[in-house]
């Protein structure tokens, strides 16, 4: 049996960004994800913002990666051909009050090192921001917030790293472990992996994981946050992110834009019990509704096309990254709450340190493939530029679907680079995802995951087993 | 820039039935675009009968209805269609922009008539919270499943909505063999033609909940089950109402809504079957939303009038 150097249990952002970044190195990396796809974990339901640093706490370590990550991640995007846009961030104040919880969160920032901070006033946010409440006096802006889609980051992370030789092993739980002699044991639900280093980045299963290495010191408290995502016809409605100060009757609801263009509002905060729990509530919509208003009264209901909850895999305050002296090779990425998205790059590199301050020899690789060639979206681009490009492949003037404007090609494109369900079409291309909601659509999408997968349709999923679109096949059976 | 006469966007019964009008008053230069791989828009995946009572005085199926088009549409020669051309771009100039499988086009026409049809509404528009598990599917969906694809969503169904598509596919689930456990319904009475409500539910027993609402989804990876409660006239739960069904499949049948984005992106006001930019028309289902087709069928030749009479003021050399 292979006896890999470094075993990494989850493919979320966290996962994914570490088999990456150890990918540089002379070294065998095992990725094991128990969904069929990566990114069905956290790293698929969250507000993608790339936050610049604020509003954590100055000693923190969450605080330390963000703005490590905000850095990172402009390189990393750049490298792997995922859009970061630097859209900037607001946050406002509507008292005096208000001001002086700005002056604060300011200060601290600063102390963490986030850049380009500055106060502005009433005339900078009318002039600015011509939807928001004009309630509002002053806000604290920061420049280096921005927006990227997450899961598309992980679908690309993963690919990179795979051309870099990351072995990804999906569908492939992890059921227990043993720490034997030389290596750890990894038994999973599709056999037994072998290796000397093993990094937990388990998101909300972190503990289980971490215990059965007999490391309980820790339990994952999911926090729910329920966010709501308007059409893209509104994609105007504000400039910036837009963040409240959290009060009585706003538990920091915001105005998000996202990479795929709609803007978004949420998430709600509430500790639950049942790590599987998605779903959202009335009482999420309407107090998410009741917030985004007091930032951007104009807000209608009539243009939510979708929702969903996401579940933060939160432990304590802060982030728990270590290794585990007790279990000499095991290493705890833990407790990646917000944010976690933002602090990946900063995480994967500080756990590469780690790892070598633990034995792990790092010897670069002579050649790394730092670049991946960046994936076609047509919303992305100019019509002129999708001219030129239905010439060189007629599949590109196919639209499939019609809300978004997503051509078979890029469909097929999505399926050969590794989607195997209809959610995971969806992440990597956005269609479905508009405001029919696959009304349309999803009868083709089924048919070219079929054809392209040799799939019988009736095996066809949303997300893995269990979720078949249909039940019966009446022409084929 | 290709320059054109009238261009329709939509080849559904609405921009057949428009493009055959203006021709028959003197157009002739008449560009199709139709998104699909054929003409006849919804209609094709409407199987069941009951069109053209009013305008053929016949009963027809849905396919039926659209080939009488079809026909007199190829027969034209001064039509013509082009397939599978989506139109991503509209100016207020009249330039239109359409891709095809092979290119992209942009066209500036002399008038425009816009025939795009209409959406159903989602479980996200009328805000149903839960989970989002694979089984729910609006009832057109299903109605393309079952019909056209020769695939069964499911086997347990609750269908949302008293609207006419929904009340049709309770009946084709039934006759499928799937069994139909409720339609509920919010408001007193159904929204569906009378004629559906006899045909399609109780002839066959279904069970149907007025002043009822879903109040919530379960199921973590399929549907597994709905709750459903009685509501007041502000359409809030009434207290000790709810009450669970099991079933595996969902279906939306909660409204229409017209297609409009298009129109949305020139600024331009809909005014009747006018706008407010001049020698921009609308008619059918993206104006607004017809019970029957006959109806679409009478907007849109009354459409097509309209724009062959502002061709003949603005651009006599359009005329035959
Ligand atoms: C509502 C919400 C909004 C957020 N917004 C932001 C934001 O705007 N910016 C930001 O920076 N962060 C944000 N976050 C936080 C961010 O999403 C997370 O920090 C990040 O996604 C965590 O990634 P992960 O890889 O640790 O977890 P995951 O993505 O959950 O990855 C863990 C993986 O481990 C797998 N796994 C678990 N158990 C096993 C097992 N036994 N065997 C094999 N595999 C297993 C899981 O299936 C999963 O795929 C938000 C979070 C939420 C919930
Ligand atoms: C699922 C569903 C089921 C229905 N069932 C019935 C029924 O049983 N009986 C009944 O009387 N009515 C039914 N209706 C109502 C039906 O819409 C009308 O009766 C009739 O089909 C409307 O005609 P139309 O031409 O306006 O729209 P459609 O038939 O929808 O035709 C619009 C056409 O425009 C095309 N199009 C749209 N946008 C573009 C674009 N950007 N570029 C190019 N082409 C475009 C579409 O592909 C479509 O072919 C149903 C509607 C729906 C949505």
């Amino acid at each position: 049996m292979k006896t890999y150097d470094v075993a990494i249990i989850g493919a979320g952002v966290i996962g994914t960004s570490i088999a990456r970044e150890l990918s540089r190195y002379k070294l065998d990396i095992a990725l094991i994800e128990k969904e069929v796809e990566l990114a069905f974990g956290v790293s698929k339901s969250n507000s993608g913002i790339i936050h610049p640093g604020t509003q954590n706490p100055p000693g923190s370590l969450k605080g330390r990666l963000c703005v490590q990550g905000n850095t990172l991640i402009r390189k990393i995007s750049k490298e792997l051909g995922v859009d970061f846009k630097e859209v900037g961030e607001l946050i406002v104040a509507f008292d005096e009050d208000d001001i002086k919880e700005l002056l604060r969160l300011k200060k601290e920032a600063e102390v963490l090192g986030v850049p380009g901070l500055k106060i502005v006033d009433k005339k900078w946010l009318e002039k600015n921001e011509p939807n928001l409440n004009s309630a509002a006096v002053c806000g604290l802006y920061a420049p280096t917030a921005g927006i990227i889609s997450p899961y598309r980051l992980v679908y690309d992370l993963a690919e990179n790293a795979v051309r870099n030789g990351v072995k990804i092993f999906t569908n492939t739980k992890v059921i227990n472990i043993n720490r034997a002699d030389k290596y750890f044991e990894i038994n999973t639900s599709s056999g037994l992996f072998r290796s000397r280093y093993l990094v937990n980045a388990a998101g909300l299963f972190a503990d289980e994981i971490s215990g059965m290495l007999g490391i309980n010191d820790f339990k994952i408290k999911p926090r729910k946050g329920e966010e709501f995502i308007l059409d893209k016809k509104k994609a105007d409605l504000a400039r910036h992110l837009i963040f409240p100060l959290p009060s009585k009757i706003s538990k920091g609801v915001l105005i998000i834009k996202t990479a795929d263009g709609n803007p978004m509002i949420g998430p709600t905060a509430e500790d639950i019990e049942d790590k599987e729990d998605l779903s959202t509530s009335d009482a999420g919509i309407n107090r998410v509704l009741a917030s985004a208003r007091r930032l951007i009264p104009s807000i209608n209901d009539k243009d939510i096309i979708a929702y969903f909850a996401g579940l933060r895999p939160a432990s304590g305050d802060d982030f728990i990254i270590r290794h585990e002296e007790t279990c000499p090779g095991f290493i705890n990425v833990a407790g990646i709450q917000s944010p976690g998205l933002t602090a990946s790059p900063a995480i994967a590199v500080l756990t590469a340190n780690i790892l070598k301050k633990n034995g792990l020899w790092l010897r670069k690789k002579i050649i790394f493939h730092a670049h991946r060639k960046k994936t076609v979206h047509l919303f992305e681009i100019q019509l002129s530029k999708t001219g030129s490009l239905i010439k060189k492949d007629h599949a590109y003037g196919d639209i499939v679907c019609r809300c978004e404007m997503i051509s078979a090609k890029e469909i097929s494109d999505a399926v050969r680079r590794g989607a195997k369900t209809m959610d995971g079409v969806k992440f990597r291309t956005r269609a479905q995802g508009g405001r029919c909601h696959g009304s349309f659509c999803t009868t083709r999408i089924m048919k070219i995951l079929a054809e392209e997968t040799q799939m019988p349709l009736i095996e066809i999923t949303k997300r893995g087993k269990g979720s078949e679109i249909v039940k019966e096949d009446r022409v084929n059976d | 820039m290709i320059k054109r006469g009238l261009v329709i966007v939509g080849g559904g019964p609405a921009g057949m039935a428009a493009a055959i009008s203006a021709y028959e008053n003197g157009v002739k230069d008449i560009l199709l675009l139709e998104r699909d791989q054929y003409l006849g828009g919804i209609l094709n995946q409407c199987v069941h009968t009951g069109f053209g009572i009013n305008y053929f005085k016949e009963i027809l199926t849905g396919p039926e209805y659209a080939e009488r088009f079809i026909e007199k549409v190829k027969n034209i020669p001064e039509i013509e269609v082009s397939l599978k051309s989506i139109v991503v771009s509209l100016l207020p100039d009249k330039t239109i922009t359409f891709l095809k499988p092979g290119r992209l086009e942009t066209i500036k026409a002399k008038a425009i008539i816009m025939a795009t049809g209409c959406r159903e509404k989602t479980r996200e528009m009328v805000h149903i919270q839960g989970t989002r598990p694979s089984g729910i599917f609006s009832a057109g969906l299903a109605q393309k499943l079952i019909n056209i694809e020769g695939l069964l969503p499911g086997k347990e169904i609750v269908v949302v909505g008293s609207g006419d598509i929904g009340l049709i596919m309770a009946r084709r689930f039934t006759l499928e063999g799937a069994e139909v456990k409720a339609i509920i319904e919010i408001q007193k009475k159904t929204r569906g033609l009378l004629r559906n409500m006899v045909q399609c539910v109780e002839d066959f027993n279904i069970p149907v909940y007025f002043n009822h609402k879903i109040s919530r989804i379960y199921g973590k990876d399929r549907v597994e089950k709905v709750s459903a409660c009685k509501v007041d006239d502000n359409f809030n739960e009434i207290q000790g109402s709810l009450f669970e069904i099991k079933c595996d499949t969902i279906l939306m049948s909660v409204g229409l809504i017209p297609e409009n984005e298009l129109i949305e992106m020139t600024g331009a006001r809909i005014d009747g079957n006018k706008t407010s930019v001049p020698g921009i028309f609308m008619c059918g289902n993206c104006l607004k939303i017809y019970d029957l087709v006959d109806g679409v069928t009478e907007d849109s030749f009354l459409t097509g009038k309209l724009a062959a009479d502002y061709i003949r003021v603005r651009h006599p050399s359009l005329q035959r």
